[in-house]
């Protein structure tokens, strides 16, 4: 009885996602994003800018419908390890894009990877995602990249040569990142003062704070999400400390200015792109259409998932529409070349999957997020 | 470390004690009377911080009444969690009132998520409360001096409650004995429930203060807090709510001076409530208050 | 041997021809739930050992799993992954170069999580049970402090990645079955009437000469054991672990299914980590949108967390008992069932 009802259960599954593929010209794509849990506003993001970049063109130069299925992966691994699965073994899809977080990204990629099915992530930034991989590419930069930008801006730009760097513990991210940024900014001349560290749910700096006036840096480097550099700053310049902060793209997003109110003015950061400053024509159609539809400017998140829709289906219609096999589409993703995306002109390298693309620098000037320039790789 | 900076400190980390301590009274009250672990307080206090920011930004209320009506529905929100969850359950086993009240915090948390989203929100610091005091050079944010005067005020207040009133008295009498109690003719399940009503009060009280010193606040917020409170109250000895708001400071200012003299520890934070906790059960289970668990009092 | 005995051996061949049968036939997908069934309802067959049939509400999964995938993790990664991987601060020398197979990995990942259990459980049980709840808790959030902060150890927030995938459906059930096995001997040994004893009447069990203290500490023991196994089977089955991996969901998702099993019976909580594993998969849906019949539903992310905690509850004010209560399913009560059919039929 007990195996009749699992049998029944498999039965049932499998019968509503055969429910949902009646189409015969298209190419089924499987989405795995966190649209619950910590990480959710993210992968909600990114949600809506697949959906609109698949309004915007639905279909492969052949008229190959793209077919997206949406799986949650609930923010964790084991979610998103399920998800992949699940989409690859029941649901039959030629192509993964996901996941959002570096961490989730490499749950997931040991099984498309013994399954030879190409997965794109949209905002996976750690070196390791990728690394050693056949299958698994990315369509952003990756963190040594950013943090070395950072440096160069910091040092060339802003012609500081001591920083405090702010480290966020259990952050991959925020470590990875400051990492980088040492690395980059010791072989450039400049001297890290003094590191220190937080957690991600930390809302009391003023330890830290205290240590870094006794240092006094010339600048503060960040790499953190948006709630913990606003909090910082608020906390940071009433006890006094006015050196400028910068941060990674963690940094963006309305919150931080809506927490860190006045603080977080001259905040400046490394990331994916600016709506206002149009890399192609593609990113100005985009912003357009997206204002239209969700009444606000897209965030990188979103343009970083249309990028990867984007990269999918020229990858499709390349790889010859409905009748493309898996490692056909894989083989164009890596080989993406001078593609002109939503957030400037991405180049794949075929050989590690990553992205090779300029970063924008942006900063908060009067409670407003204004493009500062771009940083070619 | 010079003066100045263990000056700040020690402001900051009285502040932070008595935001703990605040809510610390809610676990020690509800303990006291029905010796149920209310998981779901920290929760409340995360509830108390969104209605307030729902009051005045939805509802277009001035800071004070927004506030007001937060603690009221907060209050209210806690008796209606007592009466719907625990109350049910007050003559059952007592590992099925703990996993409804784990379930409770379960259910605020989540469906708080999916009401505003797992997005941090910004609480809107009323201009009273967000400046600085400079004394000497010694600079002071308000809100870290204002906490801890109208958390003793409330600490007053909720004292001469307890022991000059009927009310009170009726409590007082509910944590040594329900039955003796119930059959001497007072209404306990009204008494329950003012016990419920102030400690989610004064949870709310925690929560907005809590959200003005940093002014981000999302669903799941309440869960730390939440734990540190309630091992300061068993550093305080559990029932009492003296030892509740002793145990607050104990617990928030020593978390701010180890981070401040020991900055390499400063990752260790949230783990240094959890190691007062265990001491206390391995060294005196019955609390800085010194009294037997086995009997009510507050 | 005894017709019974029999009966349940026959039974344990059954499952095992069928995950067999399952292995080559059934999506990879469904043979990953599979084997997530059976790491889950060793957990859970542990987990209610301590909450339902000694009465003492822990909340320790989640930490336990994750000193049990911790270990494990860094006994099977080979030196080489881990110098590779430690890229920000070298690991301490002799974790490096430990290096060990599957199985002992597994064995020694138990012993450290009972031995941690071991150090929680003594100065929780010398006061009360009351406690036990908070400090779980507060124990599952410090681990994630402490992984956070040892990087020489667990190299902090990156995490252990790329581990070997030894985890097979036989390692899932295999474990799964002997977990079972030694619970349920317990539980009906002299020392698991003890156990209920203290889950009973407290007081009743002290003037009865049982010492609570050590009956607490042995359930408590043995769950962290086989809880430290599930996490390295865990590990070695998602292939990386990080500090943020073991949340509280993981918990709350065991202490549902020991709830809704019925608190106190391992079958019924074999029988609940199939519905639950399989129910919450099959749930996805709810939480996508919908077209039905034209109407369009929009998907409500996180509805099914709200639903689960709307369910505990209600399961805990209406329906304490579960599916089984605190009876076990057993070959007897079977025949039983068939006897008095026959006799109404009669």
């Amino acid at each position: 009885m007990k195996r009749f009802l699992n049998i029944l259960a498999v039965a049932l599954v499998s019968f509503m996602f055969m429910a949902t593929s009646s189409y015969s010209k298209e190419v089924k794509v499987g989405v795995v994003l966190p649209m619950t849990g910590l990480v959710a506003a993210f992968g909600q993001s990114a949600w809506k800018g697949i959906e609109l970049a698949q309004s915007m063109e639905p279909t492969a130069k052949d008229g190959t419908k793209i077919h997206l299925t949406l799986l949650d992966n609930k923010g964790t691994k084991v979610g998103t390890a399920n998800a992949v699965s699940k989409l690859i073994s029941s649901n039959h899809v030629k192509t993964l894009i996901g996941a959002i977080t570096s961490s989730d990204t490499m749950a997931g990629a040991p099984i498309a990877e013994r399954h030879h099915i190409p997965m794109i992530s949209s905002s996976a930034t750690n070196p390791l995602v990728t690394k050693g991989t056949k299958y698994i590419s990315r369509a952003c930069f990756i963190d040594p990249f950013q943090g070395a930008v950072a440096a160069k801006y910091v040092y060339n730009n802003l012609h500081k040569k001591t920083a405090t760097v702010m480290i966020e513990r259990d952050q991959d991210y925020s470590v990875g990142l400051a990492h980088a940024f040492i690395k980059a900014f010791k072989k450039l001349g400049g001297k890290v003062v003094s590191v220190a560290f937080f957690q991600s749910t930390d809302q009391d700096y003023s330890a830290q704070i205290s240590t870094i006036k006794a240092k006094n840096p010339e600048v503060i480097y960040m790499p953190s999400y948006y709630q913990e550099i606003a909090l910082f700053c608020r906390q940071a310049r009433q006890y006094g400390l006015n050196q400028p902060v910068l941060a990674g793209d963690g940094a963006e997003a309305d919150a931080l200015i809506k927490i860190g109110g006045k603080a977080v003015n001259g905040v400046t950061f490394t990331t994916h792109f600016d709506p206002h400053a149009a890399a192609t024509p593609l990113t100005t159609k985009f912003v357009n259409l997206y204002n239209k539809k969700y009444k606000q400017n897209p965030d990188a998140m979103a343009a970083l998932g249309a990028d990867a829709y984007f990269i999918v289906l020229n990858a499709v219609s390349k790889a010859g529409g409905y009748k493309a096999t898996p490692k056909k589409i894989n083989y164009y993703i890596r080989h993406t070349k001078n593609f002109k995306g939503v957030t400037g002109v991405i180049n794949i390298n075929p050989k590690t999957g990553n992205a090779i693309k300029s970063a924008v620098i942006r900063k908060v000037v009067n409670g407003k997020f204004v493009y500062v320039t771009t940083v070619n790789p | 470390m010079d003066l100045t900076t263990i000056l700040q400190q020690l402001v900051n980390g009285i502040s932070l004690g008595s935001l703990y301590g605040l809510v610390a009274i809610g676990y020690t009250m509800v303990y006291g009377v029905i010796r149920l672990i209310n998981f779901a307080h920290g929760d409340i206090m995360m509830v108390g911080m969104y209605f307030a920011v729902t009051g005045i930004v939805a509802m277009f209320l001035p800071w004070w009444a927004a506030f007001l009506l937060s603690m009221v529905a907060t209050a209210l929100l806690g008796v209606l969690v007592d009466r719907l969850a625990y109350k049910p359950l007050r003559n059952a086993s007592r590992i099925s009132a703990l996993i409804t009240a784990i379930g409770v915090s379960f259910f605020l948390e989540n469906l708080f998520l999916v009401v505003f989203g797992g997005v941090p929100k910004a609480f809107p610091v009323p201009s009273v409360f967000g400046g600085v005091i400079n004394v000497n050079g010694v600079i002071f944010p308000n809100i870290a001096i204002i906490t801890p005067i109208i958390a003793i005020a409330f600490l007053l207040i909720l004292l001469f409650i307890l022991h000059k009133t009927k009310y009170g008295m009726a409590m007082r009498a509910l944590s040594f004995d329900m039955e003796t109690v119930r059959i001497m003719g007072v209404n306990v399940d009204m008494i329950i429930s003012i016990v419920f009503a102030i400690g989610s009060f004064l949870a709310a009280v925690g929560g907005i203060f809590w959200a003005m010193r940093y002014p981000a606040i999302n669903p799941l917020i309440g869960i730390m807090p939440g734990l540190k409170a309630f091992a300061a109250a068993v550093l305080g000895g559990i029932g009492s709510v003296m030892g509740a708001a002793v145990g607050g400071f104990v617990i928030g200012l020593s978390e701010i001076l180890i981070v401040a003299l020991f900055p390499p520890l400063a990752g260790y934070k949230d783990a240094f409530a959890f190691l007062f906790l265990i001491f206390v059960l391995l060294f005196k289970p019955t609390g800085i208050m010194g009294e037997d668990l086995e009997r009510g009092r507050f | 041997m005894n017709k019974k005995t029999i009966l349940t051996v026959l039974s344990v061949v059954l499952l095992f021809l069928f995950l067999w049968y399952g292995d080559g036939h059934l999506s990879t997908y469904a043979m990953r739930i599979w084997e997530e069934v059976g790491i889950f309802l060793m957990l859970a067959a542990s987990y209610n050992l301590i909450n339902g049939v000694t009465g003492q509400f822990s909340l320790e999964p989640n930490g336990f799993v994750a000193i049990g995938a911790y270990v494990t993790a860094i006994l099977i990664l080979t030196p080489a992954q881990k110098e590779a991987m430690f890229i920000i601060t070298p690991m301490v020398p002799w974790l490096q170069n430990l290096h060990m197979s599957f199985f002992p990995a597994l064995i020694i990942g138990g012993l450290v999580t009972a031995f941690v259990g071991f150090l929680l459980g003594f100065p929780v049980f010398r006061v009360r049970g009351d406690y036990l709840a908070i400090v779980t808790l507060g124990f599952g959030l410090t681990i994630r402090v402490v992984s956070n902060n040892t990087v020489p150890i667990t190299n902090g927030a990156l995490g252990l990645k790329g581990l070997p995938t030894y985890t097979t459906i036989w390692w899932c059930w295999g474990w799964a079955v002997f977990a079972m096995i030694v619970i349920m001997r317990m539980v009906n040994s002299e020392f698991g009437r003890a156990m209920k004893a203290v889950r009973d009447d407290e007081d009743a069990a002290i003037a009865m000469g049982i010492n609570t203290f050590w009956i607490k500490m042995t359930a408590f023991i043995t769950a962290a054991f086989f809880e430290g196994v599930g996490g390295g089977l865990l590990a070695s089955l998602i292939t990386i672990i990080s500090p943020t991996m073991f949340t509280f969901f993981l918990t709350f998702e065991l202490l549902i299914i020991i709830v809704v099993g019925g608190l106190g019976s391992m079958t019924g909580t074999a029988l609940a980590t199939i519905v639950v594993i399989w129910g919450s998969e099959i749930l996805r849906v709810v939480e996508q949108p919908m077209d039905i019949f034209g109407l369009h539903i929009p998907g409500i992310p996180g509805m099914r967390m709200v639903v689960f905690s709307v369910l505990l509850i209600l399961i805990m004010i209406f329906a304490r008992e579960g599916i089984m209560g605190q009876k076990e399913f057993s070959w007897d009560s079977l025949f039983n069932f068939f006897k008095k059919n026959k006799v109404a039929q009669k």
